[in-house]
């Protein structure tokens, strides 16, 4: 309800946006008629909100076709960015975040902290434009933008994926960084870490049984919640490299007043934000017997 | 989040160190303590001192720039950074410095409208929601969450969409952003607080709520808030070059960093420093707030400083 309260907020006649300058009243009546314009709000919410439980989320007034399918189709560019996000991610934060918190204060530790805020301080669009600069400008090695299907051509989905992934990759795996680190410190001060080196267990033993299982919890957190936001579509990051994504969907259609669209898209970003709450805490009990309690 | 409800610190060696008399403590506002102790944390302490530059420069913004914003030259296009322009001109002519240099004022100006926004607004849920529990914490709580649980940047773009484009709609987006991020660590805070001896020995001499909020709860419920503070209009200017950069903020031809960068990168591969030298204020800005906020969380959030320090081994 608050998804569709919204949506119905955003100024400005859709069906005089999708017509353009050029129109007859009568052509007007008909697509206002067609689209349910017409109906009290009331009465566009509940039809708007049973069909949605069917899997229905209306047509776009803008193109004519069905939201799903507009959404499908955005859907596969969406989920490669993201994936290969958060792999990055958890690529760089892992053995950063794990290397400073064995070393405190040391110059790995040192050097992590500040790498990781620069990389959280960063503007994203500002990373892409000059790796654009530089790997599609001055070197020429990878294109500047835009996502073919990786079953069309391998080789240029992963060359068109590397810098938004990296792009993105960098940021989040900046955060969870941090996480890494305070969590992993955490459990090593914890008393049956200082139990298990006293009965003699060795360093790899500790930490692999005692210290990791315990600093993953957090990590499995800020992971679902780095993921939910890079699920709900890098906006910014999908403009520079013309990534065809579900944010740039949701752009349009704030722009030309697509209800339909904008309400199946901040839907869907809901409903992905309650599912990876739910295998966040799905992964809890299998990380943690305790909570099983 | 900040899940765990912060105890409130209790006076510690560290504040002994700081050389503040513990009588004057308990009447003093911590507040000179707390610079004290930022002051020798030498990351924060630079980090507070460029802000305080970059703060100076948006206050004088039209003093400092060395010419108009919009003068345009067109025999002057796209120079390169020299000395008349040490940060060169863009396809107008324009000078880049003076044009960084009103950005800065534009910038900071969004970013300190939306978190004082948010921090009012926000707060004052996340206290009455802490403070009284029960109905007034789920309905309270369970909004903060709904809106929460929207993607940031869309959300913003649809309060755009419905407030239309310019710099204070774009204060607005981005604080109504921040609400539920401060709803939820004022409650967190405020629930460590409110039940402490010195607030049931207030209520019990018959203190009335809005005594003990503004007089026992919010004060010793501050220090999380600040360090969110901090933290926030580091993102705050960080959205606002985003939704400028998106054509949804502030509007040409005003100076934004955010907007100086979408028109530079058509130059990109001819005059890199049109979108270089706006990337690189928003990256110090940004960089800065952040830095200052880690050094508060030290200096205000004694566990934290624990585990940050090492101290947990």
């Amino acid at each position: 309800m608050i998804v569709f309260a919204l949506v119905q907020l955003v100024p400005g006649d859709p069906i005089r946006l999708a017509l353009g300058t050029r129109f007859d009243q009568e052509t007007y009546d008909a697509l206002l008629a067609r689209s349910g314009l017409d109906q009290p709000l009331v009465q566009q919410y509940f039809s708007w909100a049973g069909r949605a439980l069917t899997g229905d989320l209306g047509v776009s007034f803008r193109s004519g076709e069905t939201v799903t399918s507009q959404i499908a189709e955005r859907l596969p560019a969406t989920l490669t960015l993201a994936v290969a996000s958060i792999l990055v991610a958890l690529v760089i934060a892992i053995p950063l975040g794990t290397l400073s918190a064995l070393r405190p204060r040391s110059v790995v530790d040192r050097v992590a902290t500040v790498l990781s805020q620069i990389g959280i301080s960063v503007p994203e669009f500002w990373m892409a434009i000059v790796l654009i600069l530089v790997f599609a400008g001055t070197l020429g090695w990878l294109p500047s933008g835009g996502y073919v299907p990786l079953t069309d051509d391998p080789v240029g989905w992963l060359r068109r994926l590397v810098m938004p992934a990296v792009v993105t990759g960098v940021v989040s795996g900046s955060v969870i960084t941090r996480f890494v680190r305070s969590s992993v410190l955490e459990a090593l001060g914890a008393d049956h870490v200082r139990t298990a080196q006293a009965k003699g267990l060795t360093s790899r033993q500790v930490f692999t049984w005692h210290v990791l299982r315990n600093a993953l919890l957090p990590l499995v957190t800020i992971t679902g919640v780095q993921l939910a936001y890079l699920l709900s579509g890098v906006v910014v990051v999908e403009i520079v490299f013309s990534w065809p994504g579900l944010g740039q969907l949701a752009l349009q259609a704030v722009q030309a007043r697509d209800y339909p669209v904008l309400q199946g898209a901040i839907l869907l970003f809901a409903v992905v934000f309650l599912v990876i709450n739910l295998v966040v805490d799905l992964l809890y009990t299998a990380i943690d017997p305790r909570i099983r309690r | 989040m900040t899940g765990a409800p912060l105890p409130e610190p209790a006076p510690s060696p560290t504040a002994t160190d700081a050389g503040v008399p513990s009588t004057q403590r308990a009447a003093r506002p911590r507040w000179r303590e707390t610079l004290g102790l930022l002051a020798r944390n030498p990351t924060a302490a630079a980090a507070g001192l460029v802000l305080l530059a970059i703060v100076l420069i948006a206050v004088f913004d039209e003093t400092l720039a060395p010419s108009g914003p919009n003068e345009i030259s067109v025999e002057d296009r796209l120079q390169a950074p020299s000395l008349a322009h040490p940060f060169g001109t863009d396809d107008l002519g324009r000078d880049i410095l003076s044009r960084v240099v009103l950005g800065a004022g534009v910038s900071l100006r969004v970013g300190f409208l939306a978190v004082a926004f948010a921090l009012v607004v926000g707060s004052l849920i996340g206290l009455l929601a802490g403070f009284y529990g029960r109905w007034v914490d789920d309905v309270l709580m369970r909004f903060m969450d709904v809106l929460f649980a929207f993607p940031a940047v869309l959300l913003a773009i649809a309060v755009l969409a419905v407030r239309g484009p310019g710099a204070g709609n774009t204060a607005l987006a981005i604080g109504v952003v921040y609400v539920p991020v401060f709803a939820r660590v004022t409650r967190a805070s405020v629930l460590g607080v409110r039940e402490e001896v010195y607030v049931r020995a207030s209520r019990s001499v018959g203190a009335s709520d809005f005594r003990l909020l503004t007089r026992h709860v919010l004060p010793n419920a501050a220090p999380p808030i600040i360090v969110q503070t901090s933290i926030s209009l580091a993102f705050a200017v960080l959205a606002e070059a985003a939704l400028s950069f998106l054509g949804l903020g502030t509007q040409p031809p005003n100076p934004s960093w955010g907007l100086m960068l979408a028109e530079g990168r058509g130059f990109i591969d001819i005059a890199w420093w049109l979108a270089f030298f706006p990337g690189i204020a928003i990256f110090l800005t940004v960089l800065c707030f952040n830095l200052l906020g880690d050094g508060l969380r030290d200096v205000l959030d004694p566990r934290q400083r624990t585990l940050m320090a090492g101290g947990g081994r």
